[in-house]
């Protein structure tokens, strides 16, 4: 049996190498204590609502009403309102899903990846970026659904038995998305269950009033802290993020066989899978900093969230979006050594043809304004990096813009050239899922944990029972 | 919890267990590894984090959930299967591209994707199973001190159902392990 006085040995050669000691900032600052981390956390859902949050839900319900208007007039007219035309058959319907579904992938890679890296900074982050991932999906969904055109009919995309005895067709990549988006949203809000548990059984065991007892007790299961419960929730935990790591690569993939599968100059590649699914993490890193920095300044969560969680979030973005840019200049070099006229001419065509714009401000935002993360005094600066959050948002949009129109209004055959433009209808509906996401992330601010209190006490010193001696 | 008579015609008060409360994961998890070797086998400890190692310390075998994970994901990839065959090559076969009605190869997004989704239901609800959850009653609830478990209370519950378990024993044996409020938790029952 172990004891904590056996002390651990120490291989031999340190010794005589005698390393310096590596210094390292500490997860929570501040030597805070645990009753600190559930005060703090517990404290966000149990005070009295904020009038901010007053303001910003009520703004945020006016943006998303644009969503459901736009719909609304939609379905009782017809997808004719939207700009999709013929050639551009997609449109804005694709950008968007395809952006939206992109931001949901840094969520699960701060759950999923970082945890079986053991990367333990992305506790704090973790649980806020995974409701990002639930409410993206959501927000996702709500194109292709529409795009349709009789959503009525939408179910007709799932295996299910209908009245014309007709099944889905399993060799189009649209089928596949389906259940790739499908199974995407589910495990995602099955793994963000499961972690906040815990957390939910902390706030019943708080709570005061009735409603908060009955509400947070039914969703807590009765979770009791019991090692033996501890044990499971621990193996449940690494097996989903295991789960969650081929399928959010698969994901992406997927998505990416919308284009790659279609015989379509500039979208038949085979970069297309690795490059979307980096793509996608550098915009939902992206999506992560516009969201956490406020979140962070509001709540006084400096202590929780560091510098050294931005400097590692910068990071990454800043890996990713060279990944991006190296993407992006591959596909040129392939474009041209492929030696496929068509392939070259849809390059080209990219760049100084008729949506050259969009081209540009997709590289200017993707490629050179991440590259301002490798200076330390541009990471330190809040304002300055929530700033370029944003530019990453809107370059990775315009990156799908890109991808979907350019190509589709430029295909083999000059005589089906075309040219899309947005309607008003087009806007409104993209404009308002913004608001429908902040409705979505403003209510689990308010009545959901959203820091995983047991994961950031557990890379807290005092959770070591060996007293780092192990 | 000594009701007086009137209370006794109706309630029943069966006792449960006796806890001690520590207050660092190393006190924990030190006292954890006494309990063992003393041969209580009737034990928990509830505990605001998973702490590293006390599975081993308390005796615990490996959990038994990657069971419930594999069981999901072979009927999810066959599950697949099957519906792609039943639906595009038996019940409605159909050409498309000149591709066949069958092969595991096109429509392996399909499986694959499925493979994770019951494998991620398989995960959860393994886990609940092997849990016993939900169950919104449970005796450790009675105990007053019980939320701090959650917060930054460490607590170790000897049950009655032990075989060693002696009031008067048990209830000092935790006192000499260090444990601090020792408690007798008990059952409540209408």
């Amino acid at each position: 049996m172990a004891t904590v006085s056996e002390k651990v040995e120490k291989p031999a050669i340190l010794a005589k190498v005698k390393p310096a000691p590596w210094k390292d900032a500490p997860l929570v600052e501040n030597r805070r204590s645990f009753h600190w981390v559930t005060e703090k956390i517990c404290g966000i859902v149990e005070s009295k609502t904020p009038t901010w949050w007053w303001w910003c839900f009520i703004t945020a319900l006016c943006i998303a009403s644009f969503t459901g208007m736009g719909l609304i007039y939609l379905v009782s007219t017809g997808v004719g309102v939207w700009g999709n035309n013929n050639p551009v058959n997609w449109g804005w319907a694709i950008v968007n899903f395809v952006f939206w579904i992109g931001i949901g992938h840094a969520g699960t890679l701060i759950s999923a990846i970082l945890c079986l890296l053991k990367q333990k900074w992305r506790t704090s982050i973790n649980r806020a970026s995974e409701a990002m991932t639930v409410f993206a999906v959501l927000c996702a969904g709500i194109f292709p659904l529409f795009h349709v055109g009789r959503v009525w009919f939408a179910w007709w995309l799932f295996p299910l038995p209908n009245s014309n005895a007709i099944w889905p067709q399993f060799r189009s990549p649209l089928e596949w998305d389906v259940f790739a988006v499908s199974t995407y949203a589910t495990v995602s809000i099955l793994f963000w269950y499961m972690g906040m548990i815990p957390d939910l059984a902390v706030i019943r065991d708080r709570a005061k009033e009735t409603w908060r007892k009955y509400f947070y007790g039914i969703l807590s299961m009765g979770w009791r802290n019991a090692n033996n419960h501890w044990r499971n929730f621990e193996m449940a935990y690494l097996l989903l993020a295991g789960l969650s790591t081929p399928l959010v690569l698969s994901v992406h993939t997927i998505v990416s066989f919308d284009f790659a599968v279609a015989n379509l100059p500039g979208w038949h590649t085979t970069i297309f899978p690795p490059y979307f699914v980096a793509g996608a993490i550098f915009s939902g890193f992206g999506m992560v900093l516009t969201l956490l920095l406020p979140v962070r300044a509001i709540y006084g969560l400096h202590d929780l969230i560091t510098q050294k969680h931005i400097d590692n979030i910068c990071k990454i973005t800043l890996a990713t979006g060279s990944m991006v840019g190296y993407a992006y200049s591959m596909e040129f070099f392939i474009a041209w050594y492929g030696a496929n006229p068509y392939e070259g001419f849809a390059f080209i065509n990219r760049a100084f043809g008729n949506y050259w714009w969009s081209y540009w401000i997709m590289v200017s935002c993707n490629v050179i304004c991440p590259q301002l993360f490798w200076f330390k005094k541009i990471r330190e600066n809040t304002p300055l990096v929530w700033i370029i959050s944003i530019f990453v948002n809107i370059g990775m949009w315009f990156e799908r813009f890109v991808i979907a129109n350019t190509t589709l209004s430029r295909d083999f055959l000059p005589s089906s050239w075309g040219y899309y433009s947005p309607t008003v209808v087009d806007i409104f509906t993209f404009f308002g899922t913004f608001g429908f996401f902040s409705v979505l992330f403003l209510l689990f601010l308010r009545f959901l944990p959203l820091m995983p209190m047991a994961e950031v006490k557990s890379v807290m010193p005092q959770a070591d029972p060996h007293g780092g001696k192990h | 919890m000594e009701g007086s008579i009137s209370q006794m015609s109706k309630v029943m008060d069966i006792k449960y267990g006796i806890s001690a409360t520590f207050n660092s994961a190393k006190d924990i998890f030190e006292a954890a590894g006494k309990v063992r070797e003393k041969g209580y086998k009737n034990w928990e400890c509830y505990t605001p984090i998973p702490i590293h190692g006390l599975d081993a310390q308390m005796g615990y075998p490996r959990s038994k959930v990657p069971c419930f994970t594999l069981a999901g994901g072979v009927t999810g990839f066959f599950t697949g299967m099957l519906i792609v065959w039943f639906m595009n090559s038996f019940d409605y076969p159909l050409i498309v591209g000149g591709k066949p009605y069958f092969s595991p190869i096109f429509p392996f997004p399909v499986f694959y994707e499925l493979t994770i989704l019951f494998a991620a239901f398989g995960t959860l609800f393994g886990m609940f199973f092997l849990n016993r959850l939900p169950r919104h009653n449970h005796p450790v609830f009675e105990h007053k001190g019980f939320g701090r478990t959650g917060d930054d209370k460490f607590m170790i519950v000897i049950e009655v159902e032990d075989p060693q378990f002696d009031d008067e024993e048990t209830e000092s044996f935790l006192k000499d392990l260090g444990g601090k409020s020792v408690t007798v938790i008990r059952e409540t029952i209408d």
